[in-house]
């Protein structure tokens, strides 16, 4: 009987499917697409892919208004210079508070490490750890905007040039601001779940990894950010 | 049937090693088990009610606005600016909360799990949330019909700076309350669409491989991964406008003086509103017709007893068009004033993801050809959608080509082409497939007799309304025009065929609520289906309930060894095999080939 099977016809082994047959034979193996990678990963993945597009297209608007502007865009060297001791530094909030942050990616990889090793006590103290490095984020940005604001920056306008300069601030950082607070939140949630045993009896930590993956993410996110706005 | 005699696979899960998400959530009440229900397929149908709900409302402004155009003054109540509110409701329910809703929350929750063999979608919970949020963004949005001003008048395209200024109806809560709902409606399909991709990715049964999922389950797996793209950019537009509004900053507004009193505003693009919108706006008119192209693969070929053409083409050519989507969205924006050379990369694009879209076509009708078409009420709209799609996609090469498009810019053309091609087409879908599981969903048949009458009626009916459209346009019908009084070079011939065109597109209005009685009479007394009424071979047919239980498949989930399209096999003792229909022993199949082309499962 000649009757073929499931794609209409039959096909050599797959030990000869070399390349890109060989990526798709793996991708569509039966159950997973992804093999041993939990559904709340690949969902957390999938987010993080759609949360891109938004960055994304709150940078390109950005940058298209920024160029686009007839009138002159203020220098953020300048207006993000603090006066400290009489020294008179541009950026250097940003600088500290973008330490802060890559510092807290640091911890927050520790933490998955420890939470492989099943070490309990040290996953939630460092996750706690990264989730109080992202609230000094958030507080330094509260000071950022509290001094910009003190200075006469507004959403529709401000003192040193175009507009669009506070616009994009504001929603740009205030979004971004907005996901590292839904972080903390997150993390330190997962923290005191790690510490009360909740996933030793359920057996697997993976939920640090998922919530590690978003915090990499907000941090990566920043690095555009700051290489945009206020190094550009 | 002989349905019952067939021995199937299943494998028992009690020892599922996958994580169970929120698995367990057994409904223990009424109210867990309708209303605040994780059960994907309760969900699919608050989504579905919900969105033809807001549907109806759809319909009755186009109603409204036919009556205007076609007797203008007859209904007095309607002045221009009512006008335009009705045409940008009408416009934004019908392409997002109806069908983006019906076709991903409604056809894309019920038939996920169930044809691919899961239990429920990955995180139950967070699919019920995704329902609850829809449902507050369509309440936003339709309280924006009882608010002072109304709702917007802009154009479901919300181009600024017209949609913010005074002067345009709705500016002062209208447009707040639009924005908003449409930020919301983002939230609740990011919820759904990331639960619907990663249950087809990872959360398939045993022999289920990705080249095995019915062409229904890819269709809505593209869509699903267009919409989590494309929505971003819906949504930080809005965002954007909104802040444009409420704050008065300039993302999208020029200087503007208005009624010779220069606005605060200034310094701002309004064609970057076009460009974040057509890049969501294009890529959602396919997240609108790929799920249609689906469900009609599977509908065709169940109804004509025969296999799919060119499957494996046929996931490409849907992977194609998704990739091509995205790079195709400046051909809405000819007149824009953009660079002129953006013209001819759009233009390039478009032509090209005809490609893929003519192929899929040239599938459907070679697996109808010398196939044992027979001609259900499901077959029939399946029929119907082509012919829809084709004559809607071939006014879209007119429309893709710059120097064609400009004389055709904002006429009724424009009109007559998009309603057919993402309008009319995808509802025709829609229709085929709710006679086509409504049996699955209900246990019972939809009246066979009413089904044919709506069939025809719609069927034709859509075509009275649409293709005169045609001839309106080339003769340069403006549209969004109010009244034509008074405009010299407007033939009464076209008075005549707007008249003509109003009366059918009352017809037709009128033919949906005889489909709306049926469904609503039929579920309670229609005829029993059965299990598996139309002898389909997908999963969902093979569940041990009609409709299906809780958890979809008793106490053992099902083994797939073939694929979705096994009709008509030769020397097999019926005319079709189940997914879960065991294999053979000696086949003839090379057991070292990969599973999708007939191997063993490893």
């Amino acid at each position: 009987m000649a009757h073929q099977g499931t794609a209409g016809y039959t096909a050599g082994p797959s030990a000869q499917a070399e390349g890109w047959q060989e990526i798709v034979t793996d991708l569509s193996a039966d159950r997973k697409a992804f093999r041993n990678v939990p559904w709340g990963k690949a969902m957390m993945w999938l987010f993080l892919l759609s949360d891109t597009f938004v960055f994304g297209c709150f940078l390109t608007s950005y940058m298209s208004v920024r160029m686009s502007n007839t009138v002159a865009w203020p220098n953020p060297s300048e207006v993000f210079a603090l006066t400290i001791g009489g020294a008179h530094i541009p950026l250097i909030l940003i600088a500290i508070m973008t330490f802060v942050l890559i510092s807290s990616s640091g911890t927050m990889a520790m933490a998955v490490n420890f939470a492989y090793r099943r070490d309990r006590a040290r996953t939630a103290a460092l996750m706690l750890a990264t989730a109080a490095l992202g609230a000094t984020f958030v507080g330094m940005q509260a000071f950022e905007w509290t001094k910009l604001i003190s200075e006469g920056v507004r959403p529709w306008a401000n003192p040193f040039g175009a507009a669009q300069f506070g616009s994009t601030f504001f929603m740009i950082t205030g979004f971004h601001g907005l996901h590292v607070s839904a972080g903390v939140i997150y993390l330190s949630v997962v923290a005191l779940k790690v510490a009360r045993g909740d996933y030793e009896r359920k057996g697997n930590y993976q939920i640090v990894e998922i919530a590690g993956l978003y915090w990499h993410f907000v941090d990566l996110v920043w690095v555009f950010i700051f290489a945009f706005f206020y190094l550009w | 049937m002989a349905q019952t005699a067939i021995p199937t696979g299943t494998y028992d899960d009690t020892d599922h090693d996958e994580d169970l998400g929120d698995g367990h959530h057994e409904p223990r009440s009424f109210i867990t088990k309708y209303i605040w229900s994780q059960d994907h397929k309760v969900i699919a149908i608050q989504y579905s009610i919900t969105a033809m709900a807001v549907g109806l409302i759809a319909l009755v402004l186009s109603w409204l606005m036919r009556m205007q155009i076609g007797f203008p003054g007859s209904l007095p109540f309607i002045d221009p600016e009512r006008y335009l509110q009705f045409v940008t409701m009408h416009g934004m329910i019908m392409v997002v909360y109806l069908l983006t809703a019906l076709f991903l929350g409604g056809f894309g929750n019920y038939l996920i799990p169930l044809m691919i063999g899961a239990r429920d979608m990955v995180f139950p919970y967070v699919n019920m949330l995704s329902y609850w949020v829809y449902l507050l963004a369509v309440l936003v949005l339709v309280a924006s019909f009882f608010v002072p001003g109304g709702p917007t008048g802009a154009g479901w395209t919300l181009y600024p700076p017209q949609a913010i200024l005074p002067g345009t109806a709705g500016r002062d809560w209208g447009i707040i309350l639009m924005l908003v709902s449409l930020i919301i409606f983002v939230v609740a399909f990011t919820m759904g669409g990331l639960n619907y991709v990663t249950t087809i990715l990872q959360a398939r049964t045993r022999g289920m491989t990705m080249m095995r999922l019915p062409l229904t389950v890819w269709g809505i797996f593209v869509a699903t991964i267009l919409g989590l793209l494309a929505f971003p950019a819906l949504f930080v537009s809005g965002l954007m406008m909104l802040l444009d509004r409420v704050l008065l900053t300039s993302f999208f507004m020029p200087t503007i003086t208005s009624l010779g009193e220069r606005l605060s505003y200034g310094g701002g693009s309004p064609l970057l509103f076009q460009h974040l919108f057509w890049f969501f706006g294009h890529p959602e008119v396919y997240i609108v017709a790929l799920p249609g192209f689906g469900i009609v693969s599977d509908l065709i070929s169940t109804h004509a007893r025969k296999n799919i053409f060119g499957y494996r083409m046929m996931v490409w050519a849907l992977l194609a068009i998704g990739v091509l989507s995205f790079v195709v969205w400046a051909h809405h924006m000819y007149v824009s004033g953009m660079n002129p050379y953006f013209g001819f990369f759009f233009a390039t694009t478009t032509l090209i993801i005809a490609v893929p879209t003519a192929l899929k076509v040239y599938n459907w009708v070679l697996t109808l050809w010398q196939a044992d078409i027979h001609f259900t009420v499901p077959m029939l709209f399946s029929l119907a959608f082509i012919l829809t799609f084709v004559s809607g996609g071939m006014s879209g090469l007119f429309l893709g080509n710059v120097v064609v498009d400009v004389p055709l810019s904002d006429t009724y053309f424009v009109v007559a082409h998009f309603h057919m091609v993402m309008g009319v087409a995808p509802v025709l879908v829609i229709f085929g497939a709710i006679y086509h599981w409504f049996p699955k969903v209900t246990g019972r048949m939809l009246n066979d007799a009413l089904g044919k009458f709506h069939f025809w009626v719609t069927f034709l009916g859509t075509y009275a309304i649409f293709f005169p459209m045609h001839y309106l346009g080339f003769v340069g019908i403006p549209r969004r025009y109010h009244d034509f009084e008074g405009i010299a070079f407007i033939p009464d011939s076209a008075r005549e065929l707007n008249a003509f065109i109003t009366v059918a597109a009352l017809v037709v209005g009128a033919a949906q609520l005889v489909f709306l009685f049926n469904m609503a009479w039929s579920g309670f007394r229609g005829r029993p289906a059965g299990s598996n009424p139309w002898n389909a071979t997908t999963l969902e047919w093979q569940t041990p309930e009609t409709p299906p239980g809780h958890g979809n498949w008793g106490p053992r989930q099902p083994v797939v060894y073939r694929w979705a399209y096994d009709y008509s096999v030769p020397d097999a003792e019926q005319d079709f095999l189940p997914q879960n229909y065991p294999r053979p022993a000696g086949d003839g199949l090379n057991p070292e080939a990969p599973p999708e082309q007939g191997g063993l499962l490893r």
